[in-house]
């Protein structure tokens, strides 16, 4: 199941250039966020703090507290431990190219010293349905190269890998912006199943495409979080004018 | 279909009204196409011609000596014939495989530092400068140095110390192009498995390394043919053999030394098995190389899992 993300005066800094700046926002379990706004203001950033993908980047560094469910994120717990309860999916499909099908989604799993292949042959099973992939990969799930596939089932291989863990968070970094409008159109259609069973939440240049997936949405600018509201609230009857000059593509 | 005009190439573009200008527009670029085709191919000519040469000289000067003796009978006396060069080739591949042992690890490791950890750090400059002054030392010099750390102290020569020697050579170049090839590993992937919670030495040795592995391996396969054929540094290390040694404390024969020895003598039975000998070294050079290279392309060579 899922669980609620808070995030409390996040600050977020890549060396000396500070990316975000004092960012309350929460984000509510089994229900999908949408984070928008122009290039650069921060969405990405916002989203890789959660799973602490930030630190990762030389001199970068966050402060803040964030917790997911019970757990805070930036105390008391490893960053490999958090991030297989917060599962991400990145701008670019970027599925394992030396791996097949099978040991893509069960990478996660078996790289964290997983052992049990009857169980795993289920996981994987499971994965690739909740990705709405098996029906196109289950004939030579381990044969057929993971980086063989076309760049929407990919994306939902890349999907299914991060369920595989059985995450309760699932970030997703603008997952359609490589896609056709029929991949994108599934991965939305999967978004909406996803919500069941995990929190979502998903960075969009798309401003329909919040609108279609998500019950609430922020509004970024300039790595300050403008508003944050009901996904229709900021949509029909933004409180703050910069919202809806963006919104009405008066800039960005 | 929307406009068909652009880009169909002259003869489709030869009915249309501006077809005289869009022809001599392709025949400029059509001629530059030709010459620079050809001066690849050219190029390429360049490279493959010394190769098939000295190999073709080789076969001629050495096939006449070639037979199962060479590669099974010891050394004789001058004036005998029938003698060959087994210690020597039994040598050369003990030597090369002590090398192996102990460069390939600590060249893929520090690969691995140079491009996973010590990237944009101080340390990893020299590391990496450090790297390539190494490959530039004359192999003699590594010759002399294997003598001071391991003959000297031994107090005789070895087969282990032209092992150390010959590691010491490829160290380097396994070094640079184990970073090499894993810096072309996309970062995504990388990302990729942080975001599964993948610790970072499994991610490097489950997942970067193995995307690397095949660019991996021919870097240690050139490492690999560089130093089976180098003499100098032999010279003060294993020093050579007449009889069969497999002792890795015991002087001990080598292909390239015994080449050497063989065409630097007066007698004609001699320079005859030297030539055979080449033939031998570079025919193990390239069956070892290939061997690798069949191997790694029908999956046998995984990486860690």
């Amino acid at each position: 199941m899922g669980v609620g993300i808070q995030v409390r005066s996040l600050n977020a800094w890549f060396g000396k250039k500070q990316a975000l700046y004092d960012i309350n926002m929460t984000a509510l379990a089994n229900h999908c966020t949408a984070v928008i706004g122009p290039s650069g203001c921060g969405k990405s950033t916002f989203v890789r703090c959660i799973n602490r993908m930030h630190e990762t980047i030389p001199d970068a560094r966050a402060a803040g507290s964030i917790m997911i469910g019970e757990v805070d994120a930036y105390n008391g717990t490893s960053s490999t431990q958090l991030r297989r309860r917060v599962g991400m999916v990145f701008q670019k499909p970027n599925p394992f190219p030396t791996m097949s099908v099978y040991d893509n989604v069960a990478s996660g799993l078996k790289l964290n010293g997983f052992r049990g292949a009857k169980q795993l042959d289920e996981i994987v099973e499971r994965s690739l349905k909740n990705s709405a992939l098996w029906d196109e990969v289950k004939d030579d799930l381990k044969k057929k190269s993971g980086a063989s596939l076309s760049g929407g089932q990919q994306q939902r291989l890349c999907i299914a890998r991060a369920l595989a863990v059985e995450p309760e968070v699932v970030l997703m970094d603008e997952p359609c912006s490589a896609l056709d409008p029929i991949s994108t159109s599934k991965i939305e259609d999967l978004i909406f199943q996803l919500k069941e069973h995990y929190t979502i939440v998903i960075v969009t240049h798309n401003m329909q495409q919040a609108a279609r997936v998500a019950e609430y949405t922020g509004f970024f600018l300039l790595g300050k979080l403008i508003e944050f509201d009901k996904t229709t609230k900021i949509f029909t009857n933004p409180s703050d004018k910069r919202t809806e000059d963006y919104i009405t593509g008066r800039f960005g | 279909m929307p406009d068909p005009v652009p880009n169909l190439g002259p003869n489709l573009v030869m009915g249309t009204p501006n077809s005289g200008q869009m022809l001599s527009v392709s025949l400029g670029r059509r001629i530059t196409d030709r010459v620079m085709t050809l001066l690849s191919v050219l190029a390429m000519v360049m490279v493959i011609v010394p190769l098939f040469a000295i190999f073709g000289y080789l076969v001629y000067k050495g096939i006449g000596s070639l037979d199962l003796n060479l590669l099974i009978k010891m050394p004789r006396p001058v004036g005998e014939t029938g003698g060959g060069m087994a210690n020597a080739i039994a040598g050369s591949a003990l030597i090369l495989g002590i090398a192996s042992l102990l460069g390939v690890p600590v060249g893929i490791g520090a690969g691995i530092y140079l491009a996973e950890y010590g990237r944009g750090g101080r340390f990893g400059s020299v590391v990496r400068f450090t790297s390539d002054v190494l490959n530039g030392v004359p192999s003699i010099v590594i010759g002399i140095v294997a003598y001071a750390i391991v003959v000297i102290r031994q107090k005789h020569f070895s087969a282990l110390a032209g092992g150390v020697a010959l590691a010491i050579m490829m160290i380097p170049t396994i070094t640079r192009t184990t970073e090499e090839m894993l810096l072309l590993v996309p970062a995504q992937i990388r990302e990729a498995a942080f975001g599964l919670g993948i610790s970072q030495w499994r991610t490097t040795l489950s997942i970067t390394l193995r995307t690397a592995l095949s660019g991996v391996i021919t870097g240690v396969m050139l490492a690999f043919a560089r130093v089976a054929g180098e003499t100098a540094p032999l010279l003060f290390t294993t020093l050579g053999n007449q009889y069969w040694s497999l002792n890795l404390n015991e002087p001990t024969a080598a292909l390239p030394l015994q080449i050497f020895t063989y065409a630097n003598s007066p007698f004609d039975e001699w320079h005859r098995q030297a030539w055979a000998g080449a033939l031998v070294l570079i025919v193990m050079i390239v069956l070892s190389v290939s061997a690798v290279r069949v191997a790694v392309s029908r999956g046998n060579l995984r990486g860690a899992r």
